[in-house]
């Protein structure tokens, strides 16, 4: 499915009514030569001397090689049992043939020359039959990156051995203690990814990434709770703290009471904003704006850009040497990808141009609106709720799906641990409820933010507190 | 304009177009079209035993191996160009074990005897590694040995062999016809194609080899106008287990014009006001409601917690106080799990633990009567299977969406079995007073127990005392799942029965895609809350 602005854990439901294009943390940094382990990923000089033989192989006016090494380890364990658990070690090989403006791609992972002739052969057979893109620009010519170092040996190194004892923080006092039983996925990651052409374009960039997630479950069937971490480095993990978060929310989460669906003030957490923010993401696509089928489009070809479209306070952008985001410094198609601000202060600084889109209109291309951050405070999640006269503290979403394209109104529910607070304290947990909102209503209600912190989505995302939330129905799930 | 007879007649059935015969072209076929097939290959099958052989030596008990070739392509336009041609191919090896009663899994690219027989060691380390962590054993249900078996899907032209100069020529003709409705500026369409060439053996004795093929055609078409837009599609065709005549049946170019007029005339539409209305679901909506109400809560592993951390759990459990006792709908609802009916995503003639799949009752009479099971699962409900005079047996829903995954339980395809009158959607609609006809899926929500839905349409239409008057926008309904089923009063009849279907449900950690299909004819809901998602 197609990588897009919803967070990790929806990205698998159903994906393929959306459809967007900008890389999200694709890959991770710079090996400068440095060799890695066997049984990892391809390093740069394997990544270079792979591009440069299948390169060799090309007819074509035009060739782009993308490649992509992966080694992805996990453990799944649920009802307080070891569950499934694997090793899966994929390279991809993905050529673009291009004659004239003809151009098609095949991939395969088949490293042998006779594969790579052959995968070369095929996209130059569909590129030939295919009708000419009048969009196509050309290949770009060698660019200059910034570094991004998201490597760490602590994660690409990881056994199953640590990965089982991992488990054990929250399978450990799940069973010792009788009234919990939960569930979890722990997964680590090492990629690589590098891009070459005939016009002189190298690209290369490694990362490793670490992830934990779990919910634990009252055994009464009426509380839940989850929490999630993700870091580059596996050692920086704090398995004991998620552990400790999603069983204290399952039990404070224990038979909730019902509260009329209405608006609310709601305080998000961070992984809450991270559900909620990057929905903005696509309509910030210039060409949707200014071909008037956008939240940000006004008719005739003209946009927001230059207004207030929030509170004076927000402020969203994307940079992937960010230090929370450490995200990969170039696109699909080689070119660089720098800080970029799309919200200052409130306003609608600029939107995101495509190469293609850059060139008709007259401006620089940017890149997609992927890896965000949202900026506006200081505060901690702690201070916002203590802050909070009344309130709904809301720890994470599900299943959210656009409504109106138009307002970016959408649709979702709260999940896994939603509390009443009042009088700065969480006084008691309610049911989980259905929204029906737009995340430029909710930027426009903020009544506080708080620092941003990297969230288990991989972006950089504030706890938040909002005015006037639409919630439009009760949830009976637990 | 469409006319409530157009859009009936077009919206019930696969269309009555003529297969033209597509070009076949032998020389300028894609070159990768020659490499030998996977499963002729001998090498295959003595991999596939070298890599069973690998972990037995390594300490499994019992062990699978699944070597496949993975195939998709896609061809995706806009107006009057395309945008993108893409082939994909993958092949390689997952081996699968069982030691001390713990799973593990690894997968390689490295089609050697080396190759598979480290991935096989690996999978064993993996799970002597997690013995420190496991409490309870797995253990599978018995199942046949399934020897030399073969089996292949209803595709009667493979669209890996039809030239993609003729892909983009429909898509492109479709996008010129849907440009000539009024208003419509903007169009998409694409065309997406899998072919996965599945080899299987496990260490019962089960060789199995199977050819999958599915296929889907989208097209969106958006009309702009007085500063607004308004959308159809983009899934206005079915996907189907089936091959490229299965596309030239869809008729998208002739009908493509039609959809472009509905977006138009969305554009002028009435907004709904909110409040009760009875629905009338046409099966291109009403199959994802059955696949998120029922077809998910009906998973066991849902129900027993194991996708607490993802998908969720589930309403329909725990199973020792639903099974047979609870009321899902009224005593005409039957829903059926099957990978048998012809054409449908989920068909298949062999699951990925080597289990021929049977039939079985989900629903039945009303009352819930089973659940989707693998061979890990079918156990923990010896119970009820015993109580049954059942065998205790998987139900065969084991899938991995490739090679490099591990399989777990999927959802077969989960049908709505129609009515014993053969009502047609024009019945149900000359039935209903004041009621909104909802066609094709749009935007889909619901809570991770399944009870709290929301559910839109991409075209809708405003009953009157029998009739159709007109369009509406801005439509949704929000349900509660128990209720919304008992709510069902009338059953379109056979004729009416068509297949809807997803090309990728989500599911599991790490995500796993399958393509699913859920057959059901028209149904009418009484008194749904239905909700305006305009503008705020």
């Amino acid at each position: 499915m197609p990588a897009g602005p919803f967070p990790k854990r929806e990205r698998h439901q159903h994906g393929e009514g959306l459809s967007v294009s900008f890389p999200k943390r694709l890959l991770g940094a710079e090996a400068h030569g440095v060799l890695v382990a066997p049984g990892s990923v391809l390093t740069r000089e394997e990544a270079q001397s792979l591009i440069e033989r299948t390169v060799k192989f090309s007819k074509a006016d035009a060739i782009r090689v993308n490649v992509a090494s992966t080694r992805e380890s996990n453990v799944r364990f649920a009802a307080n049992q070891m569950s499934t658990a694997g090793l899966s070690s994929t390279t991809t090989v993905r050529v673009q043939s291009v004659f004239g403006k003809r151009k098609a791609s095949a991939v395969t992972n088949s490293r042998t020359d006779e594969g790579l002739r052959r995968v070369v052969a095929q996209s130059e057979a569909l590129a030939r039959l295919a009708p000419e893109d009048p969009e196509y620009l050309g290949e770009l010519g060698p660019q200059q990156y910034t570094p991004v170092n998201a490597w760490f040996d602590s994660t690409a190194a990881l056994s199953a051995d640590e990965r089982a004892k991992a488990a054990l923080s929250a399978l450990g006092p799940a069973r010792a203690a009788n009234d919990i039983t939960v569930a979890g996925f722990l997964v680590t990651t090492a990629r690589s990814t590098a891009i070459g052409n005939n016009a002189g374009l190298f690209a290369y960039h490694r990362s490793t990434d670490a992830s934990y997630s779990l919910t634990a479950r009252t055994n009464d069937g009426t509380g839940s709770g989850w929490a999630a971490a993700e870091e580059n480095d596996w050692s920086k993990l704090d398995f004991a703290g998620v552990a400790k978060r999603a069983i204290d929310k399952a039990r404070a989460s224990r038979s909730p009471v019902a509260l009329e669906p209405g608006r609310y003030t709601v305080v998000l957490e961070p992984d809450a904003t991270s559900d909620l923010v990057p929905l903005m993401a696509n309509a910030l696509q210039a060409r949707a704006a200014e071909e008037g089928r956008s939240a940000f489009a006004k008719g005739g070809g003209a946009t927001k850009v230059g207004e207030k479209i929030v509170d004076e306070r927000v402020s969203l952008s994307s940079n992937p040497a960010d230090p929370l985001i450490l995200g990969t410094p170039f696109d699909n198609d080689g070119m660089p990808l720098r800080s970029q601000t799309w919200i200052e202060r409130g306003v609608l600084k600029q939107l995101a141009y495509t190469r293609f889109w850059a060139n008709k209109q007259g401006r620089t291309p940017t890149g997609g609106a992927g890896s965000l951050r949202l900026d506006g405070g200081t505060e901690s999640l702690d201070q916002i709720i203590a802050g909070t006269q009344r309130g709904v503290l809301v720890t994470h979403c599900w299943y959210i799906r656009p409504v109106d394209q138009r307002t970016l109104v959408f649709t979702g529910l709260t999940r896994d641990g939603t509390f009443l607070i009042e009088n700065g304290k969480i006084a008691r947990p309610i049911k989980n409820f259905r929204f029906n909102e737009s995340p430029l209503f909710m930027l426009n209600n903020l009544d506080a933010i708080g620092r941003p912190v990297r969230t288990s989505g991989g972006d950089a995302m504030p706890p938040i507190r909002v005015r006037d939330f639409s919630f439009t129905s009760l949830s009976d799930a637990v | 304009m469409t006319t409530r007879r157009t859009f009936l007649k077009t919206g019930t059935a696969a269309l009555g177009a003529a297969v033209i015969a597509p070009r076949i072209l032998p020389a300028t076929a894609p070159v990768q079209g020659q490499r030998p097939a996977l499963y002729t290959d001998p090498a295959t099958r003595e991999l596939m035993m070298e890599a069973l052989d690998a972990a037995k030596r390594a300490g499994a008990q019992w062990a699978d191996v699944r070597i496949s070739r993975n195939r998709s392509n896609s061809i995706q336009t806009r107006e009057r160009q395309v945008t993108d041609v893409v082939d994909t191919d993958t092949t390689g090896c997952g081996v699968r074990v069982l030691v001390n009663g713990c799973w593990g899994f690894a997968a390689t690219e490295e089609l050697t005897k080396a190759g598979v027989g480290q991935a096989a060691q690996e999978a064993a380390a993996i799970a002597k590694a997690n013995r420190v962590a496991q409490d309870r054993r797995v253990t599978l249900a018995p199942a046949p040995a399934q020897k030399d078996a073969t089996w292949r899907s209803a595709y009667t032209i493979d669209p890996f062999t039809v030239a993609v100069e003729d892909k983009a020529d429909l898509l492109l003709r479709a996008n010129a016809e849907a440009l000539k409705a009024p208003n419509v500026r903007f169009v998409n369409s694409g065309l997406s194609f899998v072919k996965e060439e599945r080899n299987y053996a496990n260490t019962d004795g089960s060789v199995i080899t199977q050819d999958y093929v599915r296929s889907w055609v989208t097209l969106s078409c958006t009309a702009v106008g007085n500063g607004d837009f308004a959308v159809r599609g983009p899934e206005v065709v079915q996907p189907a287990g089936r091959g490229w005549e299965y596309v030239l049946e869809a008729d998208v170019v002739t009908n493509a014009r039609k959809w472009g007029e509905e977006a138009s005339e969305k554009l002028k539409a009435r907004s709904v006001e909110i409040g009760r209305w009875d629905l009338i679901l046409h099966p291109s909506q009403l199959f994802l409601t059955i696949h998120e109400t029922i077809g998910h809560a009906t998973e066991l592993d849902r129900a027993m917690g194991y996708e607490a951390n993802m998908a969720g759990t589930s309403f329909i459990s725990p199973p020792d106080k639903v099974l047979g006792s609870l009321k899902l709908g009224p005593e005409f609802m039957n829903v059926i799990g099957n990978r048998s009916e012809r054409g449908a995503l989920s068909t298949i003639g062999y699951d990925d633990d080597g289990v021929k799949p049977e039939d079985f009752h989900i629903v039945k009479n009303g009352v819930f009567n089973d659940y989707q099971t693998t061979r890990e699962q079918a156990p923990w409900l010896d119970w009820w299977y015993r109580r049954q005079g059942a065998p205790v047996r998987s139900h065969g829903c084991s899938y991995a969406q490739s090679w490099a995954d591990v399989q777990f339980q999927r959802m077969p395809n989960v049908s709505l079995q129609p009515g014993e009158k053969d009502l047609s959607l024009d019945d149900l609609v000359a039935a209903t007073d004041k009621g909104i006809v909802m066609i094709g899926r749009a935007s889909y929500s619901i809570d991770q127990q399944r009870y709290n839905g929301q559910f839109g349409a991409q075209i809708c239409y405003e009953v009157r005392n029998g009739k159709i008057v007109g369009q509406l926008r801005d439509v949704a309904y929000q349900m509660r799942s128990p209720e919304f089923w008992n709510s069902l009063d009338m059953l379109g009849g056979t004729s009416s029965y068509m297949l809807g279907g997803t090309f990728n449900d989500g599911k599991g950690e790490p995500g796993q895609s399958n393509a699913v299909s859920h057959g059901c004819p028209p149904a009418r809901f009484r008194n749904a809350n239905v909700i305006n998602t305009g503008r705020a």
